[in-house]
């Protein structure tokens, strides 16, 4: 309870901070725009249908996006595991690759693909494949040897080994790749999405600047913040939590 | 060196002790000793070390276990009696020499010699009931098989309770009496147990060998169980073995004839402890000779 209560005020705080800001007219609204500007930015934008669609259509990409980096990430971690010499080689590059922010990977995907859907998931994958890809490969070489030893003694091999014992041994690991590798996915969707005109939530990111309504920039702004939280919320802190009870492990690790 | 094969029993030298409890009951099933169970031939393990030298684990380690036997090793940390466990298990392959139980050569592990880590090794994302049961779903057992067996061996490690718990909500006993319910639950022959209760305070170690007592007596598996605590071998073994430091070999072999049910405070148990712990003093010695020598 204190903590949400902390919350409430400190958003509050700022909420007020801004209102006053925004009356004293310091800027004028076309850099600082009012809380009431950017809620009647919000509201005529679902409304009109427009940020619904924008929401949909970045929602989309991003579904089938991550999903196809989670299917190769898994599998390329899990083939990266099996040897010490991949790991060294391949796992050294794609850990140096991921200092490259994923929105330099979009002139590569324009020359391949043309202005399409196409070169904007190729950015998204790009920018969560390799997060699932160390994160599974750790989970693999992380897992303490027992589990698989145990598991054997016990008449466990081949599929069944992998999917009873190394597949949810790995999980603790894996999951924290994928929280990453969601929130990398959708920095990168919005980023490529910002960069050429395509519809979606960056897009119109980019027609408030063109139009230089900044209230719908900012409402824009929270819209993003927002859904991103929501499925970080929703999806990963369950997950997490879910892991925690049973594996016993403190919230801090 | 003294040979392996010399025997001594407590009963030989605690005779006038031993009267006044000798008409206690022997709950230890009646085993043939026609044939051995395991069968461990001139057994040897080397490995390459850091530095690039061969390395000596065990040494020509022959060792006969009979069917339904409680058989104990001890020995200093190092010298090599976790690995002849892992071997006996088939989880590990000796450079030398062979295992064989029932006359069949190990090259494998299997489910009818299940090895009890010393760090356990459930798994945490499976509850108690599910790791109990982790052994007859491999084997491809129904469900409601399954179910039943596992409440069957919690039920004798009295942890019919917890069957819903994961394993960190248990204590250090509880996780142990969860493996070795793991461990039941695919009937196998042979048990092999590696310093399980080292780890755990007096009162649940003592708590612990009472019930694996039973349930030995009970079932009447094979158990081979490694400890470095001579107190605990004399306790629960028809025999112990000990061994050396670096090369591990077999140095002495004890028959503990005492009458079972034991305790540990047994003046007759104590006693065992003490001669098989004069024979090891030696070996502990040489272990920590060896590690002293390594400090800078």
């Amino acid at each position: 309870m204190k903590p949400a209560f902390r919350q409430l005020v400190f958003y509050a705080l700022l909420l007020a901070i801004w209102i006053v800001v925004a009356r004293l007219r310091i800027w004028p609204p076309y850099m600082i725009p009012s809380p009431r500007g950017v809620f009647e930015s919000l509201r005529a934008g679902f409304s009109d249908h427009s940020f619904w669609i924008a929401i949909v259509i970045s929602m989309k990409r991003i579904a089938v996006g991550y999903a196809i980096s989670v299917v190769i990430g898994i599998v390329l971690g899990l083939i990266l595991a099996t040897s010490d010499f991949l790991e060294q080689t391949l796992g050294g590059l794609m850990v140096s690759l991921q200092s490259l922010p994923s929105i330099c990977w979009l002139p590569m995907a324009v020359l391949w693909f043309g202005l399409s859907e196409k070169a904007i998931l190729f950015v998204v994958i790009m920018g969560s494949v390799l997060s699932v890809t160390i994160s599974m490969e750790a989970g693999r070489k992380q897992m303490p040897k027992i589990y698989s030893l145990a598991a054997r003694n016990l008449g466990a091999n081949g599929l069944k080994l992998f999917f009873y014992v190394l597949f949810p041994a790995s999980l603790p690991y894996l999951v924290s790749g994928l929280k990453q590798g969601w929130a990398f996915a959708w920095r990168s969707l919005i980023a490529g999405e910002m960069i050429f005109v395509s519809l979606g939530l960056g897009q119109l990111l980019m027609m408030g600047r063109d139009l230089n309504d900044m209230s719908q920039v900012v409402a824009v702004m929270i819209l993003i913040v927002v859904i991103g939280y929501i499925v970080d919320g929703l999806i990963f802190k369950t997950m997490e939590r879910r892991l925690q009870d049973r594996w016993g492990l403190s919230p801090a690790s | 060196m003294i040979p392996s094969s010399n025997p001594v029993t407590a009963s030989d030298v605690y005779a006038a002790d031993n009267r006044s409890k000798s008409n206690l009951a022997l709950v230890r099933p009646d085993a043939s000793p026609a044939e051995p169970k395991v069968c461990v031939r001139n057994l040897s393990l080397s490995y390459s070390s850091t530095k690039g030298d061969r390395l000596l684990a065990l040494d020509g380690i022959d060792l006969k276990v009979r069917t339904g036997e409680f058989l104990c090793i001890v020995g200093p940390s190092g010298c090599g009696k976790s690995t002849l466990l892992h071997i006996i298990t088939g989880l590990h392959h000796p450079t030398s020499g062979s295992v064989s139980v029932d006359d069949k050569i190990v090259d494998g592990p299997s489910t009818s010699r299940i090895l009890i880590f010393q760090e356990l090794g459930l798994f945490p994302w499976l509850t108690v009931a599910d790791n109990v049961e982790f052994g007859l779903k491999m084997a491809g057992v129904s469900s409601s098989e399954r179910r039943d067996k596992a409440a069957h061996y919690l039920r004798m490690v009295h942890l019919s309770q917890f069957r819903e718990s994961y394993i960190h909500q248990l204590s250090g006993g509880m996780r142990q009496r969860v493996a070795l319910a793991r461990a039941l639950a695919t009937e196998p022959d042979v048990l092999l147990m590696d310093e399980p209760f080292a780890a755990l305070d007096a009162q649940t170690r003592d708590i612990l060998h009472d019930e694996l007592e039973r349930i030995w007596a009970d079932t009447g598996r094979t158990i081979i169980f490694v400890t470095h605590n001579v107190r605990e071998a004399a306790r629960l073994g028809d025999r112990v073995i000990v061994m050396t430091f670096r090369p591990g070999r077999i140095k002495r072999e004890f028959l503990v004839d005492l009458p079972r049910p034991r305790q540990i405070e047994d003046s007759l148990v104590a006693g065992m402890a003490r001669d098989i712990l004069e024979e090891l003093r030696a070996e502990i010695n040489k272990s920590l000779e060896q590690e002293y020598r390594h400090q800078p």
